[in-house]
């Protein structure tokens, strides 16, 4: 920056500031506004756009109204198993006994699920779940979640700042976060909010992937800033790549196809009309699974009569089985494979337990579910990896600094269930609100801003305009999902995840070059040079602990390294910046990704009372 | 391992006519695309910015037709840009894209829809009633699928404001958007008025306040709807039923009181709303109020009638609870 520079901005203050309108970050809101704090929610979009809006099947807490036998310890049980025990336990306790209280709270203020015939919640199977867990609206549960979260926080009159990008997190000299830098996406204009804490609910990074079901939002934001500001991530090599995403047309390739298919009937078959899926059940998972298709059937009226269908195994392993029918030459006509519920279910059924999904593939790609299968693959869905934080308080290893939602890492360990997320999303914001007003409640002292550190955000957000002849965001950003999607995929392996950090690099020289044209009201192309150095840095984590963790574990298969390895379970790989404060060579003034580490520390080690729970036959 | 990058064949071109400009004013761009089969509007949209014209502002998110951020007006009509394939639309014609006509606009595609936030302010939130005692042992309400379907029908709504955009007491009336709600908030009122928990009575607010009596029942509204609500029959209709009901039919407010159903007036309904409460603080540009420069040439969805601010309610069908 030089001398004469000194940009215009608009300033706010807060008690508690949480960036992104999701269910976690409106979660977090609600709460720390209830205590009584001077609270605002930032989000890039409009207010009730966020990604939450895309979840379909349901939200997972062991309520019990369909199954009596389901409680806390199953689901915590169900959870670790299917997160290959990489789970931080204690996130997993918490939120297997806190969910059924959260969805009931959601229903108290106006969320309208589907009934049991007593008039209870009715809950829906999903992959790995043992029991029917999932209260659910239809297959738009996503959006019940987030008008309901939106509606309360409307209601409690909280101040929503819509439509506005968070550049860069800012921090006392001592480190401890003191409010944020950000823009205006409709005038341009910068805005600098001063703040006792700040809550993160930024969501994924799925939008670095060429095939995903994320939405442009999802840049990984907050995974970065927290980076950036000296915060821990964790398990950023742990991304899920959910099994069933749309494939044809291609205009429509990653959008997603809910589970909720598979959890009320539907089948995968290969080219050869094969239900395929009870040629991969690992050994884990073999004692629950059933290993004809009558017994499977028999399962979807009365758990009882027989064991799981194979079609119901976690994400992971039904991603992987996919992609490999489709490796050997038994996939569909578009590189997918089929997912059949017209011969399974009548209907009627199908277009009122699954009206998105009717809806979806009659309009985009002109096929009708209740008449014909569906050909769907592999998606990038979801990143299990995120900021290190304190289960209890949900406090990163920043001072100051929240996390809740997807980019809040431990939860999930190396895979997440379906249904799981969304309770996530209710638990942890709410403890992320709570957190946060503790800390702004008893934060001393006066909490102070630095020009410097606000001067250097804007010079380097504003610098492309006064480029030229230089890149095209559009390309860099291009070039990133090309090299995610072919080198750091659903199968992986040592040399390609090497190219691939040596392309990172590449594409962030570039992405330090790219001339803008028009001014900073409304231009995406901006937008997205802003975000590429978020998309840039979490890229690099997922690719430096792909590399380093020389194991198949959950959302991480190395090819070279095809099986478990029971130490490597012991650890999550933690990336870091050693010196936040050193010089910011990266991308729009940020730390460049090559200052970044990232080296294996232990696994919290869970209490005897948990552990035998995932040794009983429960 | 590395993972093959599928790619599509170019079938054609494509002529987009799109508005370019901002609340000084504007004009339609033409660019001439690349198509690929099985594309949608928003995709051709994208392939303008990603090679043509990087600062063309579009909202947009889920690409899917979940969030509703994608609403514009094409070839005329309020569509959402990433539900409208190319192939429904007259093929070798070019194809307009024009901004929401009902709201400012900002930049190019995206408009100040600020106006529907400032409604929602102004709804009182779901009041539940208490749990019976035998709900508490349960663990939550106990409500019968069936008297959740109504009220589920309505949640569909994405919030496109595509159902705002068409509707003539607003879209050519700027000065009603200070006494009316509009489709979106009546089956917001609608969802709320028949939630089986609340206890609100929001009739009169709607009557004197949200202005339901100015809607003409032109289904405009239930035409756009990318949900395929059924805004007018399913919720608007009822709703008028229902202020008409608590106006002039003792009965019927008997048949209520007889069943129980205790619900406050509607003076403490609107006390309860949240009273000015902070507001949202709005991003600046295209203040809600101000006169909008329409794009020239803008074709407008016609063929409805233009509904008269002052038209009175059509004339009450018999008067009968609707409420199940």
């Amino acid at each position: 920056m030089t001398e004469h520079e000194n940009h215009a901005y608009e300033s706010h203050e807060f008690d508690v500031v949480i960036i992104g309108a999701g269910g976690a970050g409106l979660r977090a809101a609600v709460e720390a506004q209830a205590m009584g704090l001077r609270t605002a929610v930032v989000c890039k979009s409009l207010l009730g756009k966020a990604h939450t809006v895309m979840a379909e099947g349901g939200m997972a807490a062991a309520m019990g109204n369909v199954y009596s036998e389901d409680n806390w310890k199953v689901h915590f049980r169900d959870t670790m198993r299917g997160g290959k025990l990489l789970n931080n336990y204690r996130m997993a306790e918490l939120h297997a006994k806190e969910a059924p209280d959260r969805v009931r709270e959601l229903e108290a203020w106006g969320a309208l699920f589907d009934r049991t015939k007593d008039g209870l919640i009715l809950q829906r199977d999903f992959g790995g779940h043992r029991y029917a867990r999932l209260a659910h609206v239809g297959d738009r549960t996503g959006l019940e979640l987030i008008r309901t979260m939106q509606q309360k926080a409307v209601a409690d009159g909280m101040e929503v700042f819509m439509e506005l990008k968070v550049l860069r997190l800012l921090h006392d000299p001592d480190g401890t976060v003191s409010g944020l830098v950000g823009y205006w996406r409709p005038s341009g204009g910068f805005v600098v909010i001063k703040a006792k804490s700040v809550v993160l609910a930024t969501g994924g990074v799925g939008k670095s992937w060429m095939y995903t079901s994320n939405s442009w939002e999802s840049t990984g934001d907050g995974h970065a800033m927290a980076l950036w500001a000296g915060a821990d991530l964790i398990d950023m090599e742990c991304v899920q790549f959910h099994p069933t995403g749309m494939v044809w047309p291609l205009s429509v390739r990653g959008i997603l196809v809910t589970e909720g298919v598979r959890g009320d009937g539907g089948v995968l078959r290969n080219s050869e009309g094969t239900r395929f899926m009870f040629d991969y059940v690992p050994d884990m998972f073999r004692a629950e699974t059933a290993d004809s298709e009558d017994e499977a059937d028999k399962w979807y009226d009365d758990h009882t009569a027989g064991r799981r269908p194979p079609e119901l195994l976690p994400r992971d392993e039904v991603a992987r089985s996919i992609n490999s029918e489709v490796k050997g030459g038994r996939g569909s006509p578009h590189g997918g494979v089929f997912l059949d519920i017209a011969t399974r279910r009548s209907a009627e059924d199908i277009r009122r337990r699954l009206p998105s999904m009717y809806h979806q593939f009659k309009e985009l790609a002109g096929v009708d579910i209740t008449a014909e299968a569906m050909e769907v693959g592999p998606t990038c869905h979801y990143i299990m990896g995120g900021v290190r934080v304190d289960a209890d308080t949900t406090a990163a290893t920043v001072p100051g600094l929240f996390a809740a939602g997807e980019v809040a890492g431990g939860m999930h360990g190396a895979n997440r269930l379906g249904g799981n997320s969304l309770s996530d999303l209710l638990v942890f914001g709410r403890r992320a609100g709570i957190g946060a007003a503790d800390f702004a409640s008893a934060r001393s002292g006066a909490v102070t801003l630095d020009e410097g550190q606000i001067q250097d955000a804007i010079s380097a957000a504003v610098a492309p305009f006064e480029r030229e002849g230089g890149e095209n965001p559009y390309e860099i950003q291009q070039a990133l999902q090309e090299t995610m999607q072919s080198l750091v995929g659903i199968i992986r392996t040592g040399s390609e995840l090497e190219e691939a950090l040596v392309k990172i690099e590449e594409l962030e020289e570039r992405a330090s070059n790219v001339s803008l044209t028009g001014g900073t009201k409304y231009n995406p192309g901006w937008n997205l040079t802003t975000d590429l150095p978020s998309m840039l840095t979490v890229s690099r984590c997922t690719a430096m602990g792909a590399l380093n963790r020389k194991e198949s574990r959950g959302g991480q298969t190395r090819d070279d390294f095809p099986k478990a390895d029971p130490e490597m379970g012991k650890v999550n790989f933690v990336e870091r910046i050693a010196d936040p404060s050193s010089a910011a060579a990266g991308v729009g003034g940020t730390p460049s990704v090559r200052s970044i580490t990232s080296q294996p520390e232990p696994v919290p080690v869970m209490p005897d009372d948990l552990k035998a729970l995932l040794e009983e036959a429960l | 391992m590395a993972e093959e990058i599928i790619r599509s064949n170019q079938s054609g071109e494509v002529t987009m006519r799109i508005w370019r400009g901002d609340e000084e004013g504007g004009e339609f761009t033409e660019y001439v695309m690349p198509a690929q089969e099985g594309e949608v509007v928003l995709d051709v949209i994208h392939r303008v910015q990603a090679t043509a014209a990087p600062d063309l502002a579009c909202r947009w998110n889920c690409k899917a037709g979940k969030c509703g951020s994608c609403s514009a007006e094409i070839n005329g009509r309020p569509s959402l840009m990433c539900m409208t394939r190319m192939d429904t639309l007259p093929p070798g014609e070019t194809v307009t894209v024009a901004p929401m006509r009902a709201f400012p606009v900002i930049r190019d595609l995206v408009t100040d829809v600020s106006y529907n936030y400032e409604v929602a302010k102004r709804v009182p939130p779901l009041s539940p009633r208490p749990k019976t005692a035998d709900e508490e042992e349960a663990g939550g309400y106990r409500m019968a699928q069936i008297d959740v379907e109504r009220s589920q029908e309505f949640r569909k709504c994405i919030e496109c404001f595509l159902c705002q955009d068409v509707c003539h007491v607003v879209r050519d009336h700027e000065e009603n958007k200070t006494a009316y709600a509009g489709p979106r908030f009546f089956i917001r009122s609608a969802e709320l008025e028949m939630h089986p928990l609340d206890t609100n009575d929001r009739r009169q607010l709607l009557q004197e306040e949200q202005g339901l009596g100015k809607c003409n029942i032109t289904k405009c509204c239930t035409e756009v709807c990318p949900e395929h609500i059924k805004i007018t029959d399913n919720a608007i209709i009822p709703l008028k039923e229902r202020v008409v009901d608590a106006k002039y039919d003792p009965v019927a407010w008997l048949g209520r009181k007889i069943r129980n159903r205790t619900k406050l007036t509607a003076a403490e309904a609107a006390a309860k709303a949240p009273a000015n409460g902070p507001a949202a603080v709005l991003p600046p540009g295209g203040a809600h109020g101000i006169p909008q420069p329409h794009p020239a040439g803008s074709p407008v969805l016609a063929t409805a009638p233009v509904s008269s601010p002052q038209a009175p309610p059509p004339p009450a069908p018999p008067a009968a609870d609707t409420q199940a």
